[in-house]
């Protein structure tokens, strides 16, 4: 503690006091950390953190915590639960080596999964920093991880998405329209998951009900999930509803997660509610989490870290309890955090590989809000990378646009493009669903039948029938 | 088809029969919701017209976000509310321009100098008559939508005075209109202006559907550094969200709760919902029906 990194360059001498500012000012530029006051100066400065950077050896992150193991019981699960042995293949590289190992034929994809528990958020946050997009997507790739619950999610070559059907007044017809406009162009294999309107156990347990009764009527390959607090999922479990996963949304330090309203303790105890469910078929990750870069700075819990470090040390926290699914939901918070297109496209890759790197079933909510300099190309690209680098799943919402949430993120349309263009499919079981289903007449290049499939075609007669 | 066409038969094309858009029969389940269902597809994207049509909406947000405040026409506007006071300050953040306000919320958040003084100077005017606290001071901010100010500040507070007309009269500090403002630069203004209870009004962040919803912020006993947790919200005020009838009903109820409890925030609870969503009479939908 109290060490000081230094670099010359020339005859300018450079001084960082501690290695959270080497990170913070190593980090590209986003709008975040000018806002936290924890930027590089100049351009200058930045590069020259990077080269500082990465003389820093791997071991410096076991031996000084960017926030004090006695403040911070993230700090304290980091370091608790790394794995020296898994750690040794890599306990002799500095940052830079790092990343040339991370590169290299030697890093395969058995040889990465062999060392992840040795791996900290902080040492896979400090190679990001000194990495090109292709660096994170071509090591993202490698990364592989697979989860599973009803259907398996994150096999190479596979793209799952989340069957989004909000609505502002959680009205369950108007729910239950964007679920089967979703199914019908075969997405929802990650998880159909509402975010409700009114946020009570009430209001979940009915819409737990509801998309329970549809994916047990027309026997889907998935889950659902109420993206409701934890201990109102705790009670949904107490009261007998039909929880498949237990969400949350995660920060990087203890502080966040407090305002968040929950720890550790609890994020344990509504896991071994769920598991007590016994509701998997083809595996038991039963639970949810979401994350996002700025959520430590917006809560003030940042503690003088840089957003991005702050966001890879949530990813502790998921590794812990075994998730389904994990989503950065990128660009959602607003210009203050991520500026635009650039800012955004760049956090979702970072956030994508250090996830990977952990071991973390990493998905992306590509998105933005109005008030960011980013449109639909800017989410174009990043899905097309994202798709590159091997993402487990996006959002599918109806048009790109969630009229609950206001804000645009991939659509159903998005994730077909996707999967043709790169080839990729949904989850195994899904895939077969929507062939039996004849919503998808040829899933290998992605062609969806012309015809409504009978099972749906009958609700909507019925329909139609019962308003004439 | 001259090439001078008009817009809509561009959007027309696609419901043209030619065999490359498959429409999608359950375009209809959008009597249920406003989201984008049933929008079709040209192989596996979407259909030429649909795709623009998203981009009309986006635009229309994007123009609602970077839309500078009409100043003497809310001026105007403001000035024919019929409050005690007539007069309208103009006041603005230390946020100096549109890129910097989207970037530094922190100087959203605080007045500059020169407003600073003008409302100091207006209060020592006020000395002479010996003023008291007023009870109000109704701030009007841009935010994120000068749109939504632009469109349903003055209405609503037109309706909001007819309603608070009824009960004791309330003394009004002059309305301030803010540039570049955010939420808690009301606390500036209301504890420099020595008013109990201030309430902001603001633009809120545009949805594609919602490029003009005006969002509500009341304070009791503004001063700078308040936590948000000590306001109490009503959102999505405008007429296709929450008319402003009954925002005008929830923020009278408000002002007198908080007056009377001497309080605003989290243990100043909104009693007044009448459409209270968890009672909707039936828990069916078409997909399970038998």
């Amino acid at each position: 503690m109290g060490q000081r990194y230094r670099y010359t360059l020339g005859t300018q001498v450079y001084n960082f006091k501690n290695l959270a500012q080497v990170m913070a000012k190593a980090t590209p530029h986003r709008s975040g950390d000018r806002l936290a006051g924890v930027i590089a100066q100049s351009a200058q400065e930045r590069a020259v953190a990077q080269m500082t950077l990465a003389d820093i050896p791997l071991k410096a992150f076991l031996n000084e915590a960017l926030i004090a193991y006695e403040d911070d019981e993230i700090t304290r699960l980091i370091m608790d639960d790394h794995d020296a042995n898994a750690f040794m293949a890599i306990a002799h590289l500095t940052v830079g080596d790092f990343r040339n190992w991370l590169l290299s034929d030697f890093a395969t994809s058995s040889v990465l999964a062999s060392v992840r528990q040795g791996i900290t958020p902080e040492m896979a946050a400090a190679v990001s920093k000194i990495m090109r997009n292709q660096d994170l997507i071509l090591i993202a790739k490698k990364c592989h991880v697979t989860s599973a619950f009803r259907n398996t999610i994150g096999l190479p070559g596979h793209l799952s998405t989340r069957l989004q059907p909000n609505h502002p007044t959680d009205d369950i017809n108007g729910i239950a329209a964007c679920i089967l406009d979703g199914l019908l162009y075969g997405n929802g294999d990650a998880v159909i998951g509402i975010n409700p309107a009114t946020d009570n156990v009430a209001q979940a347990i009915k819409l737990m009900t509801l998309m329970d009764e549809v994916i047990q009527k027309y026997e889907i390959p998935t889950q659902s999930c109420v993206l409701t607090h934890v201990t109102n999922t705790i009670e949904c479990i107490e009261a007998g509803a039909p929880v498949d996963l237990v969400f949350q949304s995660i920060g990087g330090t203890e502080a966040t997660n407090s305002s968040f309203g929950f720890s550790l303790n609890t994020l344990a105890e509504a896991q071994d509610a769920a598991l007590s469910l016994k509701r998997g078929t083809v595996g038991n990750n039963v639970m949810y989490f979401e994350t996002g870069q700025g959520s430590s700075l917006s809560a003030n819990a940042h503690h003088g870290l840089d957003q991005q470090t702050c966001e890879t040390r949530a990813y502790a926290v998921a590794r812990k309890f075994n998730p389904l699914l994990v989503n950065t939901v990128v660009g959602f918070i607003g210009p203050e955090y991520l500026f635009d297109g650039k800012e955004i496209t760049r956090a979702g890759l970072e956030d994508h590989f250090c996830a990977k790197l952990l071991g973390i079933p990493m998905g992306c909510d590509v998105c933005y809000t109005n008030h960011a300099e980013a449109d639909q190309n800017d989410m174009d690209n990043l899905l097309t990378l994202l798709g590159v680098a091997g993402c487990s799943f996006v959002m599918g919402i109806p048009g790109s646009d969630d009229i609950m949430l206001n804000y645009q993120t991939t659509s159903f349309h998005d994730a077909l493009y996707v999967r043709r263009v790169l080839g990729s499919r949904p989850a195994p079981e899904f895939e077969k669903w929507l062939t039996n289903m004849n919503i998808m007449k040829n899933s290998s290049d992605v062609t969806l039948s012309h015809s409504l499939p009978a099972a749906f075609a009958k609700p909507l007669d019925a329909l139609a029938g019962g308003r004439s | 088809m001259t090439a001078d066409f008009k817009s809509n038969d561009l959007a027309n094309t696609d419901h043209k029969n030619n065999g490359n858009v498959v429409h999608n029969p359950w375009r209809d389940l959008r009597q249920f919701t406003d989201a984008r269902i049933g929008l079709g597809r040209a192989g596996i994207s979407l259909p030429t017209s649909e795709m623009l049509a998203f981009q009309l909406s986006h635009a229309q947000a994007r123009d609602a976000v970077n839309f500078p405040l009409d100043i003497n026409e809310m001026k105007a506007k403001l000035a024919t509310v019929n409050t005690a006071n007539a007069r309208v300050l103009h006041l603005h953040s230390q946020a100096v321009d549109r890129v910097t306000y989207l970037q530094r919320p922190d100087l959203g958040r605080k007045l500059n100098e020169n407003s600073r003084q003008l409302l100091l100077d207006f209060v020592a005017e006020q000395q002479q008559s010996t003023q008291e606290k007023y009870d109000l001071a109704i701030v009007v901010a841009d935010g994120l939508s000068s749109l939504a100010v632009q469109k349903n500040a003055a209405p609503f507070i037109t309706e909001l005075l007819s309603q608070l007309s009824v009960n004791k009269p309330l003394t009004f500090a002059p309305i301030t209109l803010v540039e570049q403002g955010r939420v808690a630069i009301g606390d500036d203004i209301g504890e420099l202006l020595n008013a109990q209870i201030v309430m902001v009004l603001i633009g809120e962040r545009p949805g594609l559907s919602s490029p003009d919803s005006l969002g509500l912020y009341l304070t009791w006993e503004p001063k700078t550094g308040l936590n948000d947790s000590l306001r109490n919200c009503i959102s999505n005020i405008r007429p296709a969200g929450l008319p402003y009838i009954d925002a005008a009903r929830r923020a009278a109820y408000l002002l007198n709760e908080a007056k009377t409890l001497k309080l605003t925030g989290v243990n100043l609870k909104d009693r007044t919902q009448d459409d209270v969503i968890e009672h909707q009479q039936s828990s069916r939908h078409f997909l399970n029906a038998e």
